[in-house]
């Protein structure tokens, strides 16, 4: 049912005679690094189309994002959840599962944090209430994912449309919530109530980066190890790659479904708690970073590679976190950050593409 | 709860309804079309997107509403084009260009949006309703129904139309035949691809024009990321419709109804956050999905791309 086994199955050769190891290698970075360069190039014709210098927008964006201290600090500290999320998508895209409702649980995970975590800190203290925030956080998530991964195990329905269904409400949902019975009673525009500095995920020494980064660094590094070096990761894949002979083989594939979903959905939670507990404190009304659509393409890119995302990730973050500053100094929105992406999934899969037809005729 | 049965509410809900149901509609059934020929259209979105700002902006500039549509619909066609270079011509993976096309309109709509329109954001006049004569004088259906834009009577008539293209026509045969067995309608001597990317472009025509009478008709301008999952909103539709239009049409009005409900609650008076008034439609194709998910039905080709000769 699933279209995506040709993408969820990493290419995996057989083993090449030693002289065109070399060769491979470069394939592959050329094979990364060709989409980014495109993606750049035509994204900044169409900033020469709109009258923006692409030169200067390019170059802020880098000196903002990278270069200065302060901004690389937020670089990395922008790459604790979208490397949680990461995380997540990479459980369910190897497993054949698209949960493309990261949007959704993220924003619920965030919100419930944001309400439990000052109600707790008075009686349990810091470290206890960012345990207890952090485990209701990836429950929350895992929650939210609970009717799409039933519809997809019992009836099979194609999980791409309940997933985005359940995000646009649990987008609404987190505002309700925010709205009326979380809202801090001493503001006027609704909010949550704001969790002290002195409360949340610890720093780390004299930089602004929260240690949420760390354990995103571990997740991220686990799911790997989960997926490539464990029987229960196989058969996750053997159900993504071909359910059919899943079945034959005798898994249970209703029940690796409920689990890829579970894992799924629970690290794109986690990554809720830790922007709010590591960054935010609370969440205001119609906050909605929209970091999940953004991670697909990082995902694809890394090719569901655990150690390969972290690299693109901060490549990505420092685009966010540049772009964002930009829209208030070089006056380009925020939006054209949306659109890069867009482009580089396209020519992702043009290259793919066109490697593939390579291999082909190669091979023949 | 008196407020709620009164006359101007229930006209106010059947107008709305209908305007909201309207941009379902055309892109309901021309998702339809291409998930028949087995096409999973994710790129909906984007086509409807794109056909939004392609017709607000034909209309803003020209004053013609007809105009608007028409180049709204070519709008939508363009976006399809692209999903039909890449996912048939080439064979690319349906969804991740499905999501690359609709994050791509939506970021290149709301980047030209910002430079032409966010100093002023200019409204079009209110559309010329046409009237239908005897109809419109019955109380509350008749204004609620029967008082809309030309295009509305149009989509009810493609309805008609394209159900009767899927009955009892060749080109209905050939888009069910690319569906179902693609390698059959192959060995037929016709082509898969132009059978598919046919039904694509037409499902990209129908849903910008679906866009542009969202802008255009039911907003009065374009606002970015105005669709808001309407396009996958209508890729429901068409997956619970099994292929027969006229449930479409159905499914079309019942989540007309419940976006237009915002609206007619705020004529009646009634304080509703408009947070729990938007999760209705969304909860309602959940709680369709749960109730009638044993019911949904896909072509069996869906999805994937057609390669001659491969099994």
């Amino acid at each position: 049912m699933t279209s995506g086994v040709e993408a969820s199955t990493p290419a995996s050769p057989a083993r090449p005679p030693a002289g065109a190891t070399a060769r491979l290698i470069l394939f592959g970075v050329l094979r990364t690094l060709l989409p980014i360069l495109l993606a750049l190039l035509v994204g900044a014709f169409i900033l020469l189309l709109l009258d923006a210098d692409p030169l200067a927008y390019y170059g802020y964006v880098l000196r903002r994002g990278l270069l200065q201290p302060s901004g690389l600090q937020e670089t990395i500290t922008r790459a604790a959840p979208l490397l949680l999320i990461a995380a997540g998508l990479i459980i369910a895209f190897r497993a054949g599962i698209w949960n493309l409702g990261a949007d959704g649980q993220f924003l619920l995970a965030a919100v419930i944090t944001a309400a439990l975590a000052p109600e707790l800190v008075g009686t349990l203290g810091r470290y206890p209430t960012i345990a207890v925030c952090l485990v209701v956080a990836a429950l929350v998530g895992a929650a939210w994912s609970l009717i799409p991964a039933f519809l997809k195990a019992r009836f099979g329905v194609n999980e791409i449309i309940t997933t985005l269904m359940m995000s646009f409400l649990g987008t609404s949902f987190a505002n309700v919530l925010i709205k009326i019975p979380f809202k801090d009673a001493a503001t006027t525009v609704p909010q949550t109530e704001t969790l002290a500095v002195a409360d949340r995920l610890p720093r780390l020494g004299d930089t602004t980066i929260n240690s949420g980064v760390i354990l995103a660094v571990i997740a991220v590094l686990l799911v790997h190890l989960l997926m490539t070096r464990t029987a229960f990761g196989l058969k996750l894949q053997i159900v993504g790659a071909n359910p059919r002979a899943a079945v034959h083989a005798g898994l249970s594939v209703a029940k690796l479904t409920y689990a890829t979903f579970a894992l799924s959905a629970g690290f794109v939670g986690l990554a809720g708690a830790v922007d709010i507990l590591g960054v935010w404190g609370n969440v205001r009304n119609d906050w909605n970073p929209a970091y999940g659509m953004l991670v697909i393409p990082i995902v694809f890119l890394a090719r569901f590679h655990g150690v390969a995302v972290i690299g693109f990730v901060l490549f990505f973050a420092a685009l966010q976190i540049g772009g964002e500053s930009a829209a208030r100094r070089v006056g380009v929105p925020t939006f054209y950050v949306l659109l890069l992406v867009a482009l580089l999934l396209m020519f992702l899969a043009l290259v793919e593409y066109l490697d593939h037809r390579w291999r082909e005729r190669t091979k023949a | 709860m008196q407020a709620l049965l009164t006359e101007t509410f229930l006209t106010a809900l059947l107008f709305g309804a209908v305007t909201a149901g309207v941009p379902l509609l055309l892109a309901g059934l021309g998702e339809q079309i291409s998930e028949k020929a087995g096409v999973l259209n994710i790129g909906i979105e984007g086509m409807m997107l794109f056909g939004a700002y392609c017709g607000f902006v034909a209309a803003y500039y020209t004053g013609s509403f007809w105009l608007g549509f028409l180049v709204g619909g070519l709008g939508g066609v363009a976006v399809a084009l692209l999903m039909a270079l890449f996912c048939i011509r080439l064979g690319m993976n349906q969804i991740v260009i499905g999501i690359s096309l609709t994050l791509g309109a939506e970021g290149l709509t709301a980047l030209l949006h910002h430079f032409q329109f966010s100093q002023s954001y200019p409204r079009l006049d209110a559309a010329p309703p046409r009237p239908i004569p005897l109809l419109v004088d019955i109380p509350v259906i008749g204004p609620g129904l029967f008082q809309h834009n030309a295009l509305v009577y149009l989509a009810l008539i493609a309805v008609a139309v394209v159900s009767w293209m899927f009955r009892h026509t060749y080109i209905g045969l050939n888009l069910e035949a690319a569906g179902q067995k693609p390698a059959a309608l192959d060995t037929a001597g016709i082509s898969v691809d132009r059978t598919r990317t046919g039904a694509v472009l037409a499902t990209g025509f129908l849903a910008g024009v679906g866009g542009a009478y969202m802008a255009n008709v039911g907003a009065g301008l374009f606002v970015p990321f105005m669709t808001g999952g309407a396009g996958f909103i209508s890729i429901v539709l068409a997956m619970l419709a099994r292929g027969r239009p006229l449930w479409v049409l159905l499914g079309a009005l019942m989540f007309g109804v419940s976006l237009a409900l915002t609206t007619a609650f705020q004529v009646a008076g009634v304080n509703i956050p408009t947070d729990v008034v938007q999760m209705l439609p969304f909860a309602m194709v959940m709680l369709v999905l749960v109730i009638f998910a044993r019911h949904s039905g896909l072509p069996p080709a869906l999805g994937l791309p057609y390669v001659r000769g491969q099994r």
